[in-house]
């Protein structure tokens, strides 16, 4: 049963990736990344359909699939632009698939989307490339979808059950939603060695080794200090929960 | 900030990533967490006496590779788990093997013994203390495991946590070797077991608050 579940689950995001890849993606901007292509994995098995319904539904997953693993393992390699358009083709799977699986709570998708974004970067190094990349951001999202279920759950016993009416008139139908928590007053309470990194190399777009200068740190501090800051960003956003 | 703007943050100036900082991270925890645990062995039980001569005998060897094919299926399993999507596969029989074999070692040691020797074969001389010596060797290995998966992102984090501290536990039943004075299959296949068992019990418990990320 939970293994059905598990399987649901993916194939609804893996249909929520064929169904904006194979439309919306026709306008993939970077042809020059085609080049670094992995080889195409032919086994398949796991992105059929299991009803089977469309009979190129195997091929359109693929091809998604494939599109989204050039952009990411670029990203990885240090490009920001490959990286950028990844995330924002991410992004969108996510809110068709936050929307679908949280439909009452729609207040939380967005939100629920950056937390995902978030896990997704600070998570990248644990992707090896001989595994889907389908596999890898789906049990990232049902990870955090399961974590914000729990704390939700908490909460609620905590909470006088009069909220659930106060939700129902709070549904909101903005598109895209706004994310209720602002990541950047989260920035501000970061300690300096990891705050200044980030506003000069991921908001002033300054190189690592103009950051070094500024800040008097070293460049590997800087680095660290990018992707302790990042992770430090992701626990006081699981804490707000 | 916007969903937009985040992905800025993100994707600007993004820095090619080290693909062997995991390992490296997992070579030195693990180590040091060894090392701690063998100068912990020396100090608190110290190394046995006949060690020399001991080592020259396939028994003790037999009695090494129990814990430390173990400790190898459990390290496979967890830098496996710890990665979104990725099952333990084929680490649950490395894990699994070591334990039957010496099950059947023990089953066959106590089949040839006469049934008034079993009972003492099995309790052996220690077998009120060895588990929790296994316990106390684990306090370096435990904490080196645990801060090594925080550089993993594992998505079951009871299961995580109960296989790491099985990775603890086996890392120090290890260096429980070179103290313990029992030889018989008989007397491992229940006291290191249960030695092993306790802190992967506290790895599950734990998981959950320790590795969340």
């Amino acid at each position: 049963m939970k293994k059905m579940d598990r399987d649901g689950a993916f194939s609804t995001l893996v249909s929520a990736i064929a169904a904006h890849h194979g439309f919306v993606y026709s306008e993939a901007p970077d042809l020059t990344h085609d080049a670094s292509a992995p080889r195409t994995r032919t086994s398949g098995v796991v992105y059929e359909s299991p009803s089977g319904r469309l009979a190129n539904t195997g091929t359109i997953l693929q091809e998604a699939e494939n599109r989204l693993r050039v952009l990411f393992i670029a990203g990885l390699d240090g490009d920001p632009n490959a990286y950028r358009d990844f995330l924002q083709a991410l992004t969108r799977h996510l809110r068709g698939y936050l929307r679908r699986r949280i439909p009452q709570h729609r207040d939380d998708v967005e939100d629920l989307v950056q937390d995902i974004l978030l896990a997704v970067h600070n998570a990248r190094h644990t992707y090896r490339t001989d595994e889907p990349l389908t596999a890898w951001l789906h049990a990232i999202a049902r990870y955090k979808l399961m974590d914000y279920f729990r704390s939700r759950a908490r909460r609620e016993s905590l909470n006088d059950p009069i909220d659930d009416y106060a939700d129902l008139l709070a549904v909101s139908d903005d598109e895209p939603a706004q994310a209720r928590r602002d990541i950047g007053k989260l920035l501000e309470d970061l300690p300096d060695k990891q705050r200044l990194p980030i506003v000069h190399m991921k908001l002033e777009g300054l190189s690592v080794m103009e950051t070094a200068r500024i800040t008097g740190l070293s460049e590997s501090a800087v680095k660290v200090g990018v992707h302790r800051g990042l992770k430090a960003l992701a626990a006081r956003l699981r804490g707000l929960r | 900030m916007k969903t937009d703007d985040l992905i800025g943050l993100l994707s600007n100036q993004v820095t090619r990533i080290d693909r062997g900082a995991v390992a490296r991270r997992f070579a030195r925890a693990l180590l040091l967490g060894a090392l701690g645990s063998v100068i912990l062995m020396a100090i608190v039980y110290g190394v046995r006496p006949d060690l020399a001569s001991i080592a020259r005998t396939p028994v003790f060897w037999a009695k090494m590779a129990y814990p430390f094919v173990v400790a190898i299926g459990a390290f496979i399993a967890v830098t496996r788990l710890g990665r979104p999507g990725v099952r333990a596969g084929y680490a649950w029989a490395l894990v699994g093997v070591p334990f039957v074999a010496v099950w059947l070692a023990g089953w066959l040691v106590l089949e040839g013994a006469a049934p008034a020797e079993r009972l003492p074969i099995v309790l052996g001389q220690s077998w009120r203390t060895c588990p929790f010596n296994i316990l106390l060797l684990s306090v370096p290995t435990f904490p080196a495991v645990f801060w090594a998966m925080k550089s993993l992102a594992p998505t079951r984090l009871r299961l995580v946590g109960a296989v790491a501290g099985l990775l603890a536990s086996a890392i120090a039943t290890v260096a429980y070797c070179l103290h313990c004075p029992e030889m018989s299959p008989a007397f491992w296949s229940v006291w290191y077991a249960i030695g092993m068992m306790l802190p992967a019990g506290i790895g599950a418990w734990l998981g959950p608050r320790l590795l969340r990320w």
